[in-house]
């Protein structure tokens, strides 16, 4: 670490995913953080606590969960990048607020460092269970952004991708990390601070007395004011009208509702990351494998398998692992025989794959329940048996 | 200020003098005739005129509940919660733009219930804000239900053969905290609350204030005690002021004497102000503190 030298640690660093994270929120501007100690998140919010008297930013331990993701919505309408930090339990605490942060249209991002669940399951052991609390995890219809990151340095490149996203569609961004990618130390490239590339709040310049707090522009996403500036504001989690009053009947819903859900889907095509080996953009493959997060590393020495076999097999990798690519995995659906998903859990991402593939090919999932990572030859046996 | 002291404006036919204060695009509200929390919006609004702060540098947070639509109601920077988080709702537009005052208006049910763990470290921290917390002893938006305010043996539509636990002293249980002002007054009292009100507004630090309010509609119905009229003449014969009494004396037993008053009124540092100051100490000159929030451009 290389205190009081600005904000953003420029420089080539040895970090754990966790204090990639960190930093990444600190390039992309965060400056409130509130979270509560959970294994195996606590090294972000300890970076955090760190840094943030070093470089302007104010960190609140609160008392649960609850309190972190309530404080930091209030201070994302105060007008800061706020951020929370937590795993499998402080996920599933955290639920109903992200359903506030969703409906009132709140930008912030929430990192789960994930474990194996459920219930407290294993605390400082990998999983990617919650895959589908990410997407599902809140009461209600929405849409929702995830990433997954794969190293150390995706764990801070991604965690600013994070905040532009959430300050673009106005959305509690998620980023699911794993406790390999959390713990794993590597190599991590700071860029300087001019090259990063961080969005700005979509703020509101229209007339003031013309501000309505949910009229969108023509993506589907309204501006935004701050607390403080004399608006008179008011949000709510309750189906509201452009106003941001409570309108409590099937019509406002409808609205209400379908913007969450499009300003998402329409716009889903410009939110979607994915990582596509040479194999699978040279054509057709005997099999692809579509894996996210630490199974996508542990997929790469059964694909080598695979390949000194005479295989021809490919791999996909989710960034974006919500929204899921749909259409991008229908295509290349076409061009292989198999796909092949390892995934930390018993088949959550699976099943979304294997809903937009179809029967357009094979599909195999290679579940593990969590612990810690595949054996690569259970990758391998299934590509094999993909293949045939 | 003496009660006796404070001028509260009156209106005329057409012409109401809090108007400015309050979304008249969303009246009728949905609170019962003779409910006790339009007199705390009055109260509200009117310890705030009297505060002389700018409306813009206050905010109001509501929880879910009767109280909790008060946000709505309220012509400020407002925000309508989830049910018992207006505390750390509140906490982060606090931290995220420290200037500024953050007041929450919300009932027992959200606030010491489901809220409860909030409320005891918002006050421990000192967190400058002011809680207005409205006690009418039940859930009553969801019909009546016994509520951790609820006196022993009070019927309630949970507790149909009246209720047999021991409710909390909500007054204490801050004080002992470490809320820096505290004060506990009926929906009748309405210039003491105003007072109250605008000394919460303007002190430094955790200031929490207990409205005991009527429940006609469903408090006072299960329970045979009369009409709004009639809960306010019972407030009116059996308040008690004690001001800076033992907090631990002021519990409320049911259709008993309820003690009311300023019961506590002290300094200690901020949360901010504790956090800065041990910062600056800590880091002597590498420490940054916040700047503040973002600036629209």
């Amino acid at each position: 670490m290389n205190p009081g030298k600005g904000p953003v640690l420029t420089g080539a660093h040895y970090l754990d995913g966790d204090h990639a994270c960190a930093e990444g929120a600190i390039a992309a501007g965060c400056r409130f953080f509130a979270g509560y100690p959970i294994t195996p998140s606590t090294e972000v919010a300890e970076r955090i606590a760190e840094r943030f008297p070093l470089i302007g930013g104010t960190f609140v331990q609160m008392e649960d969960e609850l309190g972190s993701i309530a404080a930091v919505l209030g201070a994302a309408w105060a007008g800061a990048k706020s951020m929370t930090v937590t795993s499998g339990p402080g996920f599933s605490l955290m639920q109903e607020n992200i359903g506030l942060g969703l409906m009132t249209e709140t930008p912030c991002v929430v990192v789960n460092v994930q474990r194996g669940g459920p219930s407290t399951g294993l605390p400082t052991l990998t999983g990617q269970q919650d895959m589908m609390q990410a997407r599902w995890g809140s009461h209600g219809d929405y849409e929702i952004i995830a990433l997954s990151p794969a190293s150390p340095q995706e764990a801070f490149d991604l965690t600013i991708t994070c905040f532009n996203l959430s300050e673009k569609y106005r959305v509690p961004v998620m980023f699911m990390m794993d406790e390999c990618v959390g713990h794993m130390t590597e190599k991590v490239v700071v860029p300087p601070a001019d090259r990063l590339d961080v969005w700005p709040r979509r703020w509101y310049k229209g007339p003031r007395d013309k501000y309505l707090p949910y009229a969108p522009d023509p993506d589907g996403v309204p501006p935004m004011v701050r607390a403080g500036d004399d608006y008179r504001f008011h949000i709510t989690g309750l189906t509201h009208d452009q106003r941001g009053y409570p309108i409590i009947n099937a019509e406002c819903q409808n609205l209400c509702v379908s913007r969450l859900v499009s300003k998402i889907r329409n716009n889903a095509d410009a939110i979607m990351l994915i990582d596509e080996d040479d194999t699978v953009k040279s054509g057709r493959t005997d099999v692809t494998v579509v894996a996210y997060g630490i199974s996508a590393r542990v997929a790469t020495k059964a694909i080598a398998d695979a390949r000194a076999r005479g295989l021809k097999v490919g791999m996909v990798r989710l960034i974006t692992v919500w929204p899921f690519p749909e259409r991008r995995i229908r295509e290349l659906a076409k061009a292989t025989r198999c796909m092949v998903m390892p995934e930390i859990n018993c088949g959550q991402m699976y099943r979304e794959m294997q809903r937009a593939v179809g029967d357009r090919c094979k599909t195999a999932l290679v579940p593990h329940c969590g612990g810690w990572v595949h054996d690569p030859d259970d990758i391998l046996a299934a590509i094999m048996e993909g293949a045939k | 200020m003496s009660p006796g002291e404070l001028i509260i404006e009156r209106g005329t036919a057409g012409n109401h003098p809090m108007e400015d204060f309050l979304r008249m695009d969303r009246m009728p509200h949905i609170w019962c005739p003779t409910c006790g929390l339009g007199t705390v919006l009055t109260a509200f609004i009117a310890g705030v005129k009297e505060s002389a702060m700018a409306r813009e540098d206050i905010a109001v947070v509501s929880g879910i509940g009767c109280t909790g639509r008060a946000a709505g109601y309220l012509k400020f920077d407002s925000f309508h919660t989830t049910h018992g988080r207006a505390l750390p709702y509140a906490t982060g537009l606090k931290l995220g733009n420290p200037k500024l005052k953050v007041a929450v208006i919300s009932g027992d049910g959200d606030i010491v219930a489901i809220g409860g763990n909030h409320l005891i470290h918002a006050a421990r921290r000192n967190m400058d804000m002011t809680i207005i917390c409205v006690n009418n002893f039940n859930y009553a938006m969801t019909g009546g239900q016994f509520a951790p305010t609820t006196p022993e043996g009070a019927i309630m539509t949970t507790a149909p053969y009246g209720s047999f636990e021991h409710p909390l002293n909500i007054p204490f249980l801050v004080d002992s905290c470490g809320a820096t002002y505290v004060a506990r007054w009926t929906a009748l009292h309405v210039r003491q609350l105003t007072i109250a009100i605008k000394e919460a507004l303007l002190h430094k630090g955790f200031s929490f204030i207990e409205v005991i309010s009527p429940c006609p509609t469903v408090y006072g119905r299960r329970n045979r005690l009369g009409t709004g009229l009639d809960l306010m003449k019972f407030y009116k014969d059996h308040s008690i002021t004690r001001n800076f009494c033992n907090t631990r004396e002021v519990d409320i037993k049911f259709q008993q004497d309820i003690i009311v008053g300023k019961f506590v009124e002290r300094p200690r540092p901020t949360y901010l102000d504790a956090m800065n100051e041990h910062l600056a100490k800590a880091l002597k000159d590498k420490f940054v503190p916040y700047a503040g929030p973002m600036k629209p451009e």
